[in-house]
């Protein structure tokens, strides 16, 4: 196989070497009773909640493209995968469904995005909005999907490995995606569509890449949710799922995945911890929300990255040494 | 993976969208580290539980107190803290109290699940209540299973994959003390062809709903069964205001007794209507007609000779009824009780009967218990828990007259 020298550099094994340790981290950790399952539906809630929301950040915050539809592709991913799960109870079963299932979410959001990504801001968060709904009637109406009563799912496949395995490769790929000349194609748009234009940039093209790509992850979040919690009914996609995905993703930063991770992870952990106290826990969590938009009104980390920080880290090192000598 | 490397186009550098002056720089690298360390400390801060045998015996609560759903939640908890409170007045279980953990799943599926494991792993409970609704019970069965710990419903009552899974296996530690949808659909139409004789009858149903859907199936089942035809099946929507045409449909057919599986927004509009056209046959629902808005909608004079079916009836004559009743007015500013209200009642003294009988308290011990159940005498009749854990339970049909409750009968038929 030709693989491409930079493949192999000194950041590129660093990144590998942390994920695989936070990997076996938790995975000792379970093994050894610390994190029971409790903690573990946890884990597989912030996994989720990284997936749906990076990947609507490479919509929203990279191609600036405001969309409301985001639960729709997820649901596409849910119903593949509970489907493929009921008629076979395995891992095959759940790796055919979650395949099938972003798959769809991406067929079903070029078809979408081609009529729509004609539109701008506030419109085309309206047009997101009104697909998702289609989307959700027709799941409310199929007999396949029995309906309002929603579907039982029969096993649970995904576990710490495959949820820690797929939201590592969707952080990759829509990062990788990112910084590469597609992806600043996409920043281009969103900085301004009629100069990136002007320049050459085939926005049409590159808005609806981006949506794409970004249906296909929320499609394998979907799966890996339905796998994992069970029971989905199409009411639990409805507009304020792709809101709640909205607020991880803006409090992150628009344009940074690393403030998107962090935001998934603060969040998740909030709403768990308040569990305790769930009389005044949508107001706590209101109220932090205010706050942070209050004092960090471009998101936790704006459009910064964390791989940028150890950058300038790195090379100030090396000026200071330079100097020096 | 080649592709995920394939992406990024080897010989650019990375993009810089961004500059920042050196101060802020620091500032936003300080910001990353202490969020770090926030999550490192929230990791770190799982406690531990203990099982104490002399300690007071820990019953989970996880219903919907926020949400869509939230009255159906708030009633039901409401019903089962009464009873809690009223066997620690008497001494509680064996000399040790019962303390009830309160958690609220927000309404959410994901949110029940992992309130289950919550109570079951961290707080040690013996027993979880609820959900309130079916689809969030469904979502606490698989810790249920795991855990060992059962979990016991007063309200879930969907027909499929509650109690038994899509395979037909009884699900070891699920339970719910309220009958099905579709066995009121039995009942209802045993009460049409044995207690008011009619031959005819005539189904319209909300097509959008589950709930109706399974409602109208059983009772056309068992009113052929029973030697009944069904002369016209007609549907609405949930929303719809104006079912004048289909009701003239429907007179045409001579029916005796017309069924509505839906809930009282649609129906009290359909009485109305229908009593207006001069249909004056017996009309018939389920406990989706149990609302005071019904009466509202449908005018008092048009609600004659209305039976629908129910958990509970606050005419039952029996001492325990009437018992509760007035303590519960007491209790809350003389507001007499709703079925979910009364179930959570049943529920909580369900639970304690239970854990009394239990050989061992803990998980094991209190689900051998529930199944052991015979006779349990509730406010909502008595009952006996089943082979396939859902209670052989009698369904209250009350006959209302001009918008008053005006008698409740319990139909005993077999599940």
């Amino acid at each position: 196989m030709d693989v491409p020298r930079t493949v192999f550099t000194k950041r590129n094994l660093v990144w590998l070497a942390v994920c695989l340790s936070i990997y076996f981290l938790v995975f000792f950790l379970r093994s050894y009773g610390i994190l029971g399952n409790y903690h573990e539906i946890t884990i597989a809630q912030i996994c989720i909640n990284i997936m749906l929301a990076v990947s609507l950040n490479l919509i929203v915050g990279f191609t600036g493209q405001f969309s409301l539809g985001h639960a729709g592709f997820m649901s596409i991913g849910a119903y593949a995968t509970s489907l493929a799960l009921r008629s076979r109870p395995d891992t095959i079963g759940f790796l055919i469904g979650i395949t099938i299932g972003s798959v769809l979410a991406l067929v079903v959001g070029v078809i979408i995005g081609i009529p729509t990504l004609r539109l701008r801001g506030d419109y085309l968060g309206i047009a997101t909005l009104g697909m998702a709904e289609i989307i959700r009637v027709v799941f409310l109406n199929l007999k396949i999907t029995n309906g309002a009563a929603g579907l039982m799912g029969t096993f649970r496949a995904a576990n710490w490995t495959w949820l820690y395995l797929l939201t590592v490769m969707a952080v990759l790929a829509i990062n990788n995606f990112v910084n590469s000349s597609h992806g600043r194609a996409c920043i281009s748009i969103r900085e301004d569509e009629t100069a990136s234009e002007a320049m050459g940039v085939n926005t049409t093209a590159y808005k609806i890449i981006a949506f794409a790509f970004g249906a296909f992850f929320a499609g394998a979040a979907g799966g890996l949710y339905s796998s994992y919690f069970y029971f989905i009914k199409p009411d639990l996609f409805g507009f304020l799922k792709s809101i709640d995905m909205l607020v991880i993703v803006v409090l992150g930063g628009l344009g940074s995945i690393t403030g998107t991770i962090i935001s998934a992870i603060l969040l998740s952990l909030l709403t768990t911890i308040l569990q305790d106290f769930s009389s005044v826990r949508m107001i706590v969590y209101s109220v932090i929300l205010v706050i942070i938009m209050l004092f960090r009104p471009q998101g936790l980390m704006g459009t910064v990255e964390i791989s940028h920080v150890i950058d300038k880290f790195a090379r100030k090192d090396k000026e200071d040494a330079n100097t020096v000598s | 993976m080649p592709i995920l490397f394939w992406l990024r186009s080897p010989k650019t550098t990375r993009a810089r969208y961004f500059d920042t002056s050196k101060g802020e720089k620091m500032k936003r690298t300080k910001n990353v580290l202490a969020m770090l360390l926030a999550i490192a400390l929230v990791l770190c801060s799982c406690g531990g539980g203990n099982t104490a045998d002399t300690g007071p015996i820990k019953i989970g609560v996880n219903y919907e107190l926020s949400g869509a759903v939230a009255s159906y939640g708030i009633d039901s908890v409401r019903g089962i803290q009464m009873a809690i409170d009223e066997i620690n007045a008497a001494g509680g279980i064996k000399g040790r109290t019962v303390e009830l953990v309160i958690y609220d799943n927000t309404s959410e599926p994901a949110e029940a699940t992992s309130l289950a494991a919550k109570l079951m792993e961290q707080d040690n409970v013996v027993a979880c209540l609820g959900p309130a609704t079916s689809g969030s019970f469904k979502a606490t069965i698989p810790s249920a299973q795991s855990n060992k710990v059962p979990v016991i419903s007063a309200s879930a009552t969907a027909d499929k994959e509650v109690t038994v899974d899509a395979n037909g296996n009884v699900n070891e530690y699920v339970f719910r003390i309220c009958f099905t949808d579709s066995f009121q659909g039995v009942t209802m139409a045993n009460f049409s062809a044995n207690t008011l004789n009619a031959q005819n009858a005539v189904i319209f149903m909300d097509s959008a709903s589950d709930y109706a859907k399974g409602l109208a199936e059983s009772y056309r089942a068992t009113f052929e069964a029973l030697g009944g035809n069904i002369v016209a099946e007609e549907a609405y929507v949930a929303g719809d205001t104006d079912f004048r045409a289909v009701l003239t449909k429907i007179k045409a057919t001579n029916p005796e007794v017309m069924f509505i599986p839906g809930y009282y927004e649609e129906a009290g509009l359909i009485i109305a209507q229908a009593r207006e056209q001069g249909i004056d046959i017996p009309i018939l629902g389920a406990d989706g007609f149990d609302s005071p808005t019904l009466a509202d909608l449908a005018g008092k004079e048009a609600l004659t000779d209305v039976f629908f079916s129910n958990h509970y009836s606050s005419l039952d004559e029996s001492q325990s009824v009437q018992d509760f009743i007035a303590a519960f007015k007491a209790a809350n500013n003389d507001v007499a009780p709703n079925a979910f209200e009364a179930l959570g009642y049943d529920l909580g003294n369900f639970i304690a009967d239970c854990v009394s009988r239990a050989a061992t308290i803990d998980g094991e011990g209190v689900k051998n218990a529930i199944a052991e159940t015979t006779n349990f005498v509730g406010v909502t009749g008595s009952f006996s828990i089943g082979a396939d854990h859902n209670p052989v339970k009698a369904v209250v049909v009350i006959e209302l007259n001009n918008g008053e409750q005006v008698g409740a009968q319990r139909v005993e038929v077999s599940q």
